[in-house]
């Protein structure tokens, strides 16, 4: 097994690096810059830093004002409310003129386990999916995130990224590439393909292994880009497989498996789609607690695959 | 663009409501009402106070305006046209599939600076040109229209705070206070209160004049490049439709089609004004 590391500090490191290379980088947050870990980019920058309030409508729109005047703003929340009580502002003044703004849902997924349903997002990935001109991205891992925000530096126009809190196995390698709108392979099969993202790919590693225990083969593909999809490699690595599965922390209506699942519609492949079954979370005392009981485990893939090569 | 004085500005803002009328297909649906009332306001902000080029729109130096009550971008068309920012002839292509302009702001129309629409969002988008200028220490000014009935937007309120607080004394709002939301008049279906008060109270300074006097606008534009350490906000009491005998104070034509005849009507009015 390889290290764990935790993904938000290691986004809010490398934006801090990035920040202190390109002056055009403004962190905005709603005071949440201790667990976005935007406060290491208020702490070195302060000058950069900009605390809005608990006012996510206000301080999205204010990133589009930034945007038009030549800024790189990073726009911080939790992605329940990063993504849906700024919604229109992002639809109407980001994605719409198609402006330079890197959205940061952070918590995401069930990751913000006490909580409970209001700060799980189980939908944030569907809801700007369906926004035209948006890149919707979930890094992996903690290595694949420090590559993102580099990447969506350089890439001109709306993003939007989601974080979780926790630790995550390192799945990826430094020297792995990484490019915005790519799939990679993370492991060979030829049985099934397993399309996951986020704490799903550590996920459907696992089910491999016990897989390859049963004689089935499973290729596991780590979707960090799960818009613009590679259609291209979707179809590539669903070509030669008796089925599909896809995996994710969200709902399965609208997010990975429905991405995946439009764009095989035209092909003969039976999909499986793991993930949250258009429920909301809820509170647990731990992250795991709430893995297990949503079903987004190892063992859920391994009852997908052999339910498809049934 | 050099500055015009009273009566030159007077005489373009009988241009822009003709503007208006142009970008009206007969018998389709526009905002007439709200284009009318904030003319002489955008007439002002082009034609006197703004400092800007249609020969260099993307100058880091010029001055902003967004109209926050995208609605009324009938004017904004009909000015940015009178200064060149494209040929007057595309005016009646407003709203027409593949035109420049559409029915509600964009950016990809040379001379707008955000897009809007959707209610409530202009001042932040200011607020945030704003605080870019006080970063690249650039001296440009950001002015947002705001519509009265637009105030019911939480939003708003949201960068009447965060402007106050950052002390943005490079961003001004204006109200295009005509007293009348879509359907009906606010004091009646969703009264707002104290409007200057309200500002106040969030820490900007406050003026008020009327929207249709334009020494009353000059005066008020020119007094708050006095302010420091605090946003503005100019409270313009205006009439919806304002030059349009039919039209003014009528919340029918908030959004309304015009016959030919009362086109030529509204452009009689306007001339003999």
């Amino acid at each position: 097994m390889k290290q764990k590391e935790n993904l938000r500090e290691a986004y809010g490191k490398e934006l801090l690096k990035c920040a202190k290379k390109n002056n055009r980088i403004i962190a905005l947050d709603a005071d949440l810059c201790g667990s976005t870990m935007s406060v290491y980019t208020e702490k070195e920058i302060p000058e950069r830093f900009f605390e809005m309030g608990i006012a996510e409508q206000n301080m999205t729109s204010t990133a589009a004002g930034l945007a038009l005047v030549g800024k790189i703003p990073f726009v911080h929340s939790f992605a329940v409310f990063a993504a849906g009580q700024a919604y229109n502002q992002i639809r109407q003044g980001i994605a719409l003129p198609k402006l330079n703004v890197k959205i940061i849902g952070s918590s995401g997924g069930l990751s913000d386990f006490g909580d409970g349903a209001t700060h799980q997002s189980v939908e944030d990935i569907s809801i700007m999916r369906a926004i035209p001109n948006m890149v919707v991205i979930v890094p992996v891992d903690a290595v694949e995130t420090r590559k993102v925000v580099r990447a969506v530096i350089k890439y001109n126009g709306p993003v939007y990224i989601r974080i979780t809190r926790n630790d995550l196995v390192n799945v990826t390698n430094e020297e792995d590439p990484f490019e915005i709108g790519k799939i990679f392979k993370v492991a060979e099969g030829n049985d099934i393909t397993v399309f996951a993202c986020g704490i799903m790919v550590s996920q459907a590693l696992e089910a491999r292994k016990t897989l390859l225990e049963m004689g089935i083969s499973a290729r596991v593909v780590n979707v960090s880009t799960i818009k613009p999809l590679d259609m291209e490699n979707v179809k590539k690595f669903a070509k030669d497989v008796r089925g599909v599965i896809t995996a994710e922390e969200n709902n399965i209506i609208g997010g990975l498996g429905g991405a995946i699942s439009e764009a095989l519609s035209e092909e003969l492949i039976k999909i499986k789609k793991v993930g949250i079954n258009d429920e909301f979370g809820q509170s647990a005392n731990c992250y795991e607690d709430l893995i297990n009981y949503y079903g987004l485990t190892p063992e859920t893939i391994v009852n997908a695959a052999k339910s498809l090569l049934n | 663009m050099k500055k015009k004085n009273i009566k030159e500005l007077e005489e373009i803002s009988k241009k822009i409501r003709c503007g208006i009328l142009e970008t009206m297909e007969i018998g389709k649906k526009s905002h007439l009402g709200g284009s009318m009332s904030s003319a002489d306001l955008v007439t002002a902000l082009y034609f006197y106070k703004m400092k800007h080029d249609p020969k260099n729109p993307d100058d880091p130096e010029r001055d902003r305006f967004i109209f926050s009550k995208g609605h009324s971008v009938l004017t904004q068309y009909a000015a940015l046209a009178e200064c060149g920012y494209f040929p007057k002839s595309i005016l009646k292509t407003t709203k027409t599939l593949g035109s420049i302009l559409q029915g509600h702001p964009e950016i990809r129309t040379p001379g707008i600076e955000a897009n809007t629409g959707s209610l409530g969002q202009g001042l932040s988008i200011g607020l945030g040109m704003a605080i870019g200028a006080k970063l690249d220490h650039r001296n440009y000014k950001v002015y947002v229209i705001l519509g009265d009935g637009e105030l019911a937007e939480g939003q708003i309120w949201e960068a009447a705070t965060t402007a106050s607080f950052y002390k943005l004394d490079n961003l001004i709002a204006i109200v295009d206070y005509n007293k009348l939301q879509a359907v009906g008049f606010l004091k009646k279906r969703y009264d707002l209160g104290d409007i200057r008060g309200r500002f106040a109270i969030f820490g900007w300074k406050t003026f008020e004049i009327n929207g249709h006097d334009m020494q009353e606008i000059l005066q008020a534009l020119d007094s708050v490049d006095e302010v420091k350490g605090a946003p503005s906000v100019i409270i313009a009491h205006t009439t919806k439709g304002k030059g349009v005998s039919f039209a003014e104070n009528n919340p029918a034509f908030h959004n309304a089609p015009l016959t030919k005849e009362q086109v030529e009507r509204a452009k009689a009015d306007i001339c003999n004004s």
